[in-house]
């Protein structure tokens, strides 16, 4: 039994271990991604972790060309667009993560529908390493 | 059930008196300065006379002039400023939803019966940050993981218009009808940031061309150069600079009394009938990517609190931060049918002589956007327009007597609705 608490400490530690997990709820069987200490649908508190497929389409997306400082530093910028989107999940959930794998550069070649697959990418190091959830087409 | 509420509140409330400064980049000016601007003509504006010393509290909305400026609690900065000391004066944030949340308490604070005379307003100083700057201060009020995503403001709007253009079938040129619209209107709001239509700037750009000798653009019409991207480059894809609002700096503010005092101050006072907000879960909760839930919560707490329908509203101002966001209010607060607001906005529906005039200050696009300003910024407007003060821009052939705000704070975390009457 997976013991850690259902916060986003312990989801971002998921994604360090290279896997997107989310809550599910013990009563009533609901999803939630990232995990939620509560049940939206029926109140319970009963929460367990739930590993997600990383199966999903592309639902929504942006080519950002003025980024904030930390994607400047990954070398993004007016002249190098990055993407980044929402992808509808196989499990019925949504999540927003980064899109890799498409050229930003020609966002019209992006489809929405477009079948996606989870990865993550280690940024940074030492005290200083995150992993972003990422999806990149199937 | 949610939202389908007929309360009322226990007590009438009035706008009697209104002001903001101009809104611009205004480097030899800091938030106090805009502060003084808006509440000097919000005092004039009072027709029969106010003394400043009968307000008994305020709010004041400011979204992160700490990061913007370095300076927090502006609640007692601004008494200092209006003289409004010892008395309170509290900060409310909602992102660029604040002042609207100063509204919100003044609203309540009277029609509890706490106080009877209370200003609400806002202030931000954006300008003296740099743009990359700017988006990361903004980048704040995203939901934490569009945050970690990469998510700027813009780029949380250009996500929602892949997905309605996708939905329904609009696209850019579509948005494009809702920018040339705000560049139509602001040239009659003395107040405005940028105070040229699409082809003023068009004819700017083709003279600075020419004078550097370099090839004149020769676009037939506003969407041929709007979709040059020499002339509006990609911030966001779908979002280009002039589907954005620009970075400004301005105050505004409002006066508030209880209904039966109002006509001590004027004959024309502004109600406030309907007042909701609603919170948003963010991209990765929300239950449409083509609509905002806090909007909807905002809308259906407004309409139930003043018994009047979205048929009712005869003109609003509502938060264009981006242009997608304008089509998106406008069907959520139910003046088009959802899937339909794009078609009637190409049918002029929104312009000052539509059927529905949407933003005739010129809009956050155009007017600017002070976040923190911006909420009784956008009544500064519905005050002008329903008392029928708003000169050049004035909506001509209708007997003004209701109109709304819609605010909208972060990337729809925050929404508020509030609708006035004129008597």
């Amino acid at each position: 039994m997976e013991e850690r608490p259902f916060s986003d400490i312990s989801y971002r530690k998921f994604l360090d271990e290279e896997k997107l997990m989310g809550s599910k709820c013990g009563k009533c069987g609901k999803i939630y991604v990232p995990p939620r200490h509560f049940c939206h649908e029926c109140g319970s508190s009963q929460m367990e972790w739930q590993e997600i497929k990383g199966e999903g389409e592309l639902a929504a997306y942006t080519c950002i060309y003025i980024g904030p400082a930390f994607m400047a530093k990954e070398g993004y910028g007016r002249k190098n667009p990055y993407c980044t989107g929402v992808v509808s999940l196989a499990e019925g959930l949504r999540v927003v993560a980064r899109i890799e794998g498409v050229d930003a550069s020609k966002p019209e070649s992006i489809k929405i529908g477009m079948p996606m697959k989870a990865t993550f990418l280690h940024r940074g190091e030492g005290e200083k390493a995150r992993t972003f959830l990422a999806f990149e087409p199937a | 059930m949610a939202g389908k509420s007929k309360r009322k509140i226990g007590r009438g409330v009035a706008i009697v008196g209104a002001g903001m400064s101009n809104f611009g980049m205004f480097p030899d000016k800091d938030s106090k300065d805009l502060f003084a601007e808006a509440f000097a003509e919000m005092l004039a504006s009072v027709d029969k006379g106010f003394d400043p010393a009968d307000i008994q509290a305020a709010w004041i909305g400011n979204f992160s002039n700490d990061f913007f400026v370095h300076q927090a609690h502006w609640g007692p900065i601004i008494a200092d400023l209006t003289g409004i000391a010892p008395k309170a004066v509290t900060r409310t944030e909602g992102a660029c939803a604040s002042s609207t949340l100063a509204l919100r308490d003044g609203l309540m604070a009277i029609a509890s019966g706490m106080y009877d005379i209370v200003l609400a307003g806002g202030v931000e100083e954006m300008s003296k940050c740099t743009t990359e700057e700017v988006t990361e201060g903004l980048a704040l009020a995203t939901s934490p993981y569009e945050g970690e995503a990469g998510y700027t403001f813009p780029g949380v709007f250009g996500a929602l218009a892949t997905a309605y253009f996708h939905k329904y079938g609009a696209g850019r040129e579509h948005l494009m009808n809702i920018t040339i619209k705000s560049h139509e209107n602001a040239p009659l709001n003395p107040k405005a940031q940028f105070k040229q239509t699409i082809r003023d700037l068009m004819e700017a750009k083709k003279a600075r061309a020419a004078k550097k000798g370099e090839p004149v653009p020769d676009w037939a019409d506003e969407k041929e150069a709007l979709f040059d991207p020499s002339f509006n480059p990609p911030v966001a894809w779908p979002m280009h600079l002039y589907d954005c609002c620009p970075i400004s700096d301005g105050a505004s503010c409002v006066l508030l009394v209880a209904e039966e005092l109002a006509k001590n101050y004027t004959d024309n006072p502004i109600y406030v009938v309907g007042f909701g907000q609603g919170s948003g879960r963010g991209l990765h909760a929300c239950p449409s990517l083509t609509s905002f839930e806090a909007n909807k919560q905002a809308a259906a707490e407004a309409y139930g609190m003043s018994g009047l329908k979205p048929k009712d509203v005869q003109f609003a101002e509502v938060h264009d931060c981006f242009s997608i966001a304008e089509l998106i209010h406008v069907e959520d607060l139910g003046f088009f049918p959802e899937g339909e607001g794009y078609k009637a906005i190409a049918e002029g529906a929104t312009r000052r002589d539509g059927r529905m005039p949407i933003n005739t200050s010129g809009g956050l696009k155009c007017k600017g956007h002070p976040v923190g300003a911006t909420g009784t910024a956008q009544m500064y407007e519905v005050w002008k327009q329903l008392r029928g003060e708003a000169g050049e821009r004035q909506i001509k052939g209708k007997d003004l007597y209701i109109g709304a705000t819609q605010n909208l704070g972060g990337t729809g975390g925050t929404c508020t609705f509030t609708i006035f009457e004129r008597r």
